[in-house]
């Protein structure tokens, strides 16, 4: 099968990420090749569709409302600009010209044709990409921080262990068919930017008092139906013993975890249900009764991997005199400036989010046009490098202060300038009944109106960091939870139904938003949402974020934002 | 098989795009406004069996009825929004799906 590959810049630089060998090639080649011998089983009847499915799902492929759907992985958010540009060239040719980007990282397309899969997962495997361990019981696409790698506040980058972790659970037969999906999130930063605390597996890079790098390590977080924050099982794990120690918590978890119902399952109510110290003494006791050497991974191996990742050279004599000149000839550019970027590790860089949600756009959608420019811009001002955050924005991660300006304007031209990073209008949606078969609600249509609610930008400006998460179901892929304002699409009577929490928060003061009340009609959310907006801007002291004014004040100051009129001019 | 409350028709989705169907008098329909109804509970019956062989015989995926209600010109049109989507489209892009092609959609 002869499949485009789209060339890279000729004057490409080569990002820091992670290459394959040939075992990685030699492997996906071969998971391609099985699929599309699966796929043309099926075609011709040999497969019925109850056989077929679990293969398909191992390979990312979904049946959602209106089409098949394909689900793509992009390891902890990192992804080249040769690799985007391959995702916009499958856009065009087997798809509608766009793709979304999700809660976890990834990329799903939603129009694909059977037939047509394959020679997508072909086209991915020309990349360095594939759709494996998206979907099924097993340990998914390990996340980390998008801005792994630049932060200011890093104290080591927490993708050489996501990759070390994919390698190691990738196909691992012991992990294939858990009794549910399995996450895992690393962080190497003071500042939890990855929801470590809501993952099956939560892992923080700290250091010791002797000034070691090792893992605090959580269990039992999760979103969805039953959502909890997770444990810490171990406060200092040497890196060594990483995969042990993971490989001890999968043990306890295949040997206790319930599989005699799926919605009890999951981890966190394994943990949850026999208690810290219980759960503890059960993975010390299966961790000290590993063969360790024959589980952890070689040092040099941990090093072969990391090498991949070695930043990008830094100019030290990198300036700023460009950049703060057209903040103050450009107050666009300056509210761009201000919204933005993320303090970089390196003197004269930063960190730049490209915002997905334009007001009244659909939160993660990004047209192939613009993946094209987004991987020029990587090219041309960050290195090669696109970083994809759980909060479904792309990232640009290393980028020279005084190249923002021509970055900005480069941006404009794709409509991908959006000055809303953190703020109200940059809203985490997840697909919703628009196109997800589970979906009890649509969900974008609401974040559509709202962002039009709070469009004015100075509006925004005064509100400051704001987190709205929006879920068309209790799955909670839109991680409503752990939003200050969360809203849940649900189904009463027949009709779309919202409800509202408040007070969640993803980072390592993870908490579980509240239920404010009855659920609202799809119209009343904006106007609910204004409501507790003008309740917090009323009570907050100084520049108090929600979480801290709704922690200080509580839910009861905030329920005479339920109040609304209707039709008929009353209230309720 | 639920109790019969109101007319059925079946749908399922195309298995090789994945599309919507709808089972007309000679065949699967990407249109649902021509899809036969049930009015009882034995045409719902024969009905969803019919689907239960089509989807043995490999030509769709996901079948199943779903309650409609007629129209004022005379068309099925599913009575809970989830399906009523199905019949037209994301709601957010009324670029795709079957919504933006507004012409009859022929047998496949």
């Amino acid at each position: 099968m002869n499949i485009a590959v789209t060339p890279p810049r000729s004057n490409a630089p080569r990002a820091a990420m992670y290459y394959y060998d040939t075992f990685d090639r030699d492997f996906v080649n071969e998971r391609v090749a099985q699929f599309r011998d699966q796929v043309q089983r099926r075609v011709s009847g040999a497969l019925t569709e109850e056989e077929f499915r679990p293969h398909r799902l191992m390979n990312g492929l979904y049946l959602q409302l209106h089409a098949y759907m394909l689900r793509i992985a992009i390891p902890y958010g990192t992804l080249a600009s040769n690799q985007m540009r391959q995702l916009a060239m499958i856009a065009d040719r087997w798809d509608r010209g766009y793709g979304h980007f999700t809660t976890r990282q990834n990329l799903q397309f939603n129009w694909p044709k059977l037939a047509d899969v394959p020679d997508i997962l072909q086209a991915l495997a020309e990349v360095e990409m594939h759709a494996i361990q998206t979907s099924g019981n097993c340990i998914r696409n390990v996340t980390a921080d998008h801005f792994s790698g630049a932060a200011a506040d890093e104290i080591e980058d927490p993708r050489p262990t996501a990759e070390l972790i994919r390698q190691w659970s990738t196909a691992h037969p012991e992990y294939c068919y858990l009794p549910r999906k399995f996450k895992v999130a690393v962080t190497g930063s003071s500042n939890d930017r990855a929801a470590v605390l809501l993952h099956d597996i939560g892992l923080r890079i700290v250091r010791n008092e002797a000034g070691e790098i090792g893992y605090s390590v959580i269990a039992g977080g999760g979103l969805g139906r039953t959502p909890m924050v997770g444990k810490v099982v171990r406060d200092f794990l040497p890196r060594e013993d990483l995969l042990a120690y993971l490989a001890a918590i999968l043990s306890v978890y295949n040997r206790y975890g319930r599989r005699d119902n799926k919605y009890k399952a999951r981890i966190k109510i394994l943990v949850h249900e026999t208690g810290l110290e219980e759960i503890k003494a059960d993975i010390e006791a299966e961790f000290a009764a590993l063969d360790r050497s024959g589980t952890n991974a070689d040092p040099e191996e941990f090093a072969r991997i990391a090498a991949y990742f070695a930043p990008p050279e830094f100019d030290a004599a990198a300036g700023t005199s460009i950049f703060e000149a057209e903040k103050a000839r450009n107050p666009e550019f300056a509210r761009f400036a201000s919204t933005n970027l993320a303090t970089h590790k390196a003197k004269g860089y930063t960190i730049v989010t490209v915002s997905t949600k334009p007001v009244g756009g659909v939160p993660g959608d990004v047209t192939s046009a613009q993946m094209r420019v987004l991987a020029d811009a990587a090219d041309l001002y960050s290195s090669g490098e696109l970083r994809i955050s759980h909060e479904q924005n792309v990232i640009l991660p290393h980028v020279r202060l005084d190249d923002v300006f021509a970055l900005w304007q480069l941006l404009q031209t794709a409509g991908l300038a959006t000055a809303n990073a953190g703020l109200i209008t940059d809203i985490i949606a997840c697909p919703g009944m628009d196109y997800c078969s589970l979906a009890t609600a649509r969900a974008i249509p609401i974040a559509q109106d709202i962002s039009k609610v709070f469009a004015d930008p100075e509006r925004q400006k005064l509100i400051g960091k704001l987190g709205i998460k929006i879920s068309g179901c209790i799955n909670a892929c839109g991680h409503h939870h752990i939003a200050a304002i969360g809203i849940l699409g649900l189904e009463k009577s027949g009709r779309e139904s919202y409800q509202i929490t408040l007070g969640g928060d993803p980072t390592f003061s993870a908490s579980i938003g509240e239920r404010l009340g009855p659920g609202l009609e799809a119209h009343e959310v904006p106007q609910v949402i204004e409501h507790l907006v003008e309740i917090y801007l009323a009570e907050r002291q100084g520049d108090e974020a929600f979480i801290d004014t709704y922690r200080r004040i509580g839910q009861a100051k905030f329920k005479p934002a339920l109040e609304r009129e209707v039709e008929d001019g009353s209230h309720l | 098989m639920a109790k019969f409350k109101h007319p059925q028709i079946l749908i399922a989705n195309h298995l090789l795009d994945g599309e919507v169907l709808f089972m007309g008098k000679a065949g699967w329909l990407r249109d649902h406004r021509a899809a036969v109804v049930a009015t009882s509970e034995a045409e719902a019956e024969a009905l969803l069996a019919l689907g239960k062989a089509e989807l043995a015989a490999n030509k769709v995926v996901d079948a199943y009825l779903v309650d409609i209600a007629i129209s004022p010109d005379g068309h099925p049109e599913p009575i809970h929004y989830r399906e009523k989507l199905r019949t037209l489209g994301p709601s957010v892009r009324l670029d795709l799906g079957k919504q933006a092609t507004n012409t009859e959609f022929g047998d496949i």
